[in-house]
């Protein structure tokens, strides 16, 4: 069993590593939580480069049907067709298409399968999912036909908490919570998008990024993702580090309303 | 001896199940953990806890369970601090020249033999074991130009039982107070199923039924797709003994705008009398008997406030706390009214629940209306009263 163990460009914390393997080997499905803009997502494509895997990328919304996942019957089609004579309309299989999941179990190799956001979803979708996630096996019931995954696909699921996930999905699931990183961390994360930024303007940006982050009450907090385009915008501008002293530029790549902005310009 | 720590768990309310714990046995035979603590304790919590709400119980348990194990990384430290106590040691160039012959592989390999047969004890010039002021390669302030120096760097990774100790997921514990995004969790747990919106949904039964009325001309039926909705009256105490808890219940509240569609508010001062306000200042209002007549009782009405009030507010006639204010019912005939006519209601109280018995005024409003404290798991044990049938 190849073993997962990241790749450059996603700097990753040595327990998420260790139970990334540890849901490989159990063939468990790996439930990430955490703020927004700290790497769930990301993680699925990285474990997919690293173990070179296809990575099949299910994104949840919030009209998301857990069937839909499997297959979806197109009914109006066939009916339509059923007017005219040109197409075959008892050959029922030409109506169904797979959906996301339904192609991860259906693949002849392993693959890695996100599931994006399952919180948006309405409640019942994860509860729907129990059992083919369970089986990795599906059934379409219009044409009697029966899959069954040959190699059991590495699940990747990711929540923002937008809702509670029910207990018998949860039990199912290795769960890991992705804490925002630290300072240390961050700079390391931050050198990887800019090999070439100069560590005393780095650090500098870094410990400004953490001080609006943690010093006021902001309804958005600004994430990893946000402080990369900082970085970008500063860059791109050639603001010296002086003058980035003495004041903040580019507030609204960090902050995205008016109200936070206003609290960190009055401190 | 891990079944301690699932009794310890237990104890501490992580709802840990048989079925995890096995797969927990599972990875230990699989060797996931490779003997390592800090493994254990990140893999165990991977499989036993599902929400960072339990992460600190869970912190508390392995501390109740394994704070008493040394781990190698603290063994190394140990032997660190040992070392440091120790004389250097004095080499004539002679006896330099004999030591600087091992090469570095050589020392890595024998260092671990070596500390894997050594007893614990302080060691001081010795010429093999590890110490202090020795001709042995391990160790630290002796001579030996290819030896370990152990403890030098900064260990990279903490120890378990001190990522234990930092309890650093003690703010998300469910009992204390709530972000927005929690309340919604919660409030979304009390919505229905309904038919509701645009009828966007194929009725295929419909369809094949009217298509085959309709000669085999195609004639399509749509429904409305079925949706989860909750009808909230909010009911929310603007009143001065509230004031250090504006902030979260005005989370609560543009927490239920976001979520709920039907969503009325009001505020009332202390307690509800004969007018209910439509803003936080209290200037516009509507008449009580009013709201009461004209909204479905199939409404959920959810009352924050911190039930702290003068007897005389609750149950005297003009009993309110603006002195020009005249009610003439009193407070409670309103509370009453409002449990009579709707068919779920709760109060919400940011107030600690062991305060809530030393105050007259609380412990009436608590036998009129079910009463939850203004908590992650008290929203929760109230918006379960809130869906009960």
């Amino acid at each position: 069993m190849n073993r997962f163990k990241g790749v450059q460009t996603y700097i990753l914390s040595d327990a998420l590593r260790e139970i990334v393997n540890a849901a490989i080997v159990l063939q468990r499905p790996l439930l990430l939580k955490g703020e927004p803009g700290t790497g769930k997502t990301e993680l699925a494509r990285v474990i997919s480069e690293d173990l070179n895997l296809r990575l099949i990328r299910w994104n949840v919304k919030s009209t998301s049907k857990a069937s839909d996942g499997l297959y979806v019957y197109d009914t109006v089609q066939r009916l339509n067709d059923s007017r005219f004579h040109d197409k075959d309309v008892s050959d029922i299989k030409q109506y169904i298409k797979l959906g996301k999941l339904g192609e991860a179990l259906r693949s002849q190799d392993q693959v890695v399968l996100l599931i994006d956001e399952i919180d948006k979803a309405d409640l019942e979708f994860p509860n729907d999912l129990l059992y083919e996630l369970d089986q990795m096996s599906f059934d379409i019931v219009e044409t009697g036909e029966h899959f069954r995954a040959k190699h059991r696909p590495i699940v990747v699921i990711t929540s923002n908490s937008e809702k509670e996930l029910p207990d018998a999905f949860l039990r199912r699931c290795l769960f890991h919570y992705i804490e925002f990183p630290d300072t240390v961390m961050m700079e390391k994360i931050a050198r990887v998008h800019f090999p070439d930024l100069r560590h005393n303007l780095l650090s500098q940006i870094v410990a400004k990024f953490y001080f609006i982050r943690q010093k006021h009450e902001l309804r958005k907090r600004p994430s990893t993702s946000e402080l990369l385009d900082w970085i970008q915008a500063i860059l791109a501008s050639g603001i010296s580090e002086t003058d980035l002293n003495r004041r903040l530029p580019f507030l609204g790549v960090l902050l995205k309303t008016e109200d936070d902005v206003a609290k960190v310009v009055v401190h | 001896m891990f079944i301690n720590l699932f009794q310890s768990l237990r104890r501490h309310g992580v709802p840990v199940t048989f079925n995890e714990w096995m797969l927990l046995q599972k990875a230990l035979s699989e060797n996931l953990m490779d003997s390592s603590l800090t493994r254990f304790y990140h893999i165990a919590r991977a499989i036993l806890v599902k929400t960072e709400a339990h992460f600190d119980k869970f912190d508390r348990a392995f501390l109740e369970c394994f704070g008493h194990i040394e781990s190698n990384e603290d063994l190394i430290r140990r032997i660190e601090e040992r070392l440091l106590q120790m004389p250097p040691l004095q080499l004539t160039e002679e006896e330099r020249l004999m030591v600087e012959k091992l090469s570095l592989e050589e020392v890595r390999e024998r260092f671990l033999e070596r500390l894997r047969n050594q007893d614990d004890e302080a060691h001081v010039g010795g010429n093999k074991a590890i110490g202090v002021g020795g001709r042995s390669p391990y160790g630290a302030w002796g001579y030996n130009p290819a030896g370990v120096r152990i403890g030098q760097n900064e260990s990279r990774m903490r120890s378990a039982v001190q990522i234990a100790e930092q309890r650093s997921f003690r703010n998300y514990r469910d009992d204390i107070v709530l972000d927005t995004r929690s309340i919604k969790t919660v409030l979304s747990y009390i919505r229905q199923v309904v038919r509701e919106g645009p009828r966007d949904t194929l009725d295929v039964e419909g369809t094949i039924d009217a298509t085959c009325r309709n000669a085999g001309e195609l004639e399509f039926i749509w429904d409305r797709a079925k949706k989860k909705r909750i009808k909230l009256i909010l009911l929310m105490d603007a009143g001065g003994t509230m004031a250090p808890h504006t902030e979260l219940v005005s989370r609560l509240f543009s927490a239920a705008k976001d979520i709920v569609k039907d969503l009325r508010f009001y505020y009332f001062h202390n307690c509800v009398y004969q007018e209910l306000y439509t803003d936080i200042w209290q200037l516009k209002s509507v008449a009580t008997r009013k709201v009461l007549d004209q909204t479905s009782r199939n409404y959920k009405v959810i009352i924050v406030g911190d039930a702290y009030m003068a007897p005389s507010e609750l149950l005297s006639r003009n009993g309110a706390i603006d002195f020009w204010y005249r009610n003439d019912r009193p407070g409670i005939e309103w509370l009453i009214d409002i449990r009579k006519r709707f068919k779920k209601v709760i109060w919400l109280n940011p107030e600690p629940q062991q305060w809530w018995s030393s105050t007259p005024s609380t412990r009436m409003i608590q036998r009129i209306f079910p009463m939850f404290e203004l908590t992650l798991s008290g929203m929760q044990s109230g918006a379960r009263t809130l869906i009960k049938q």
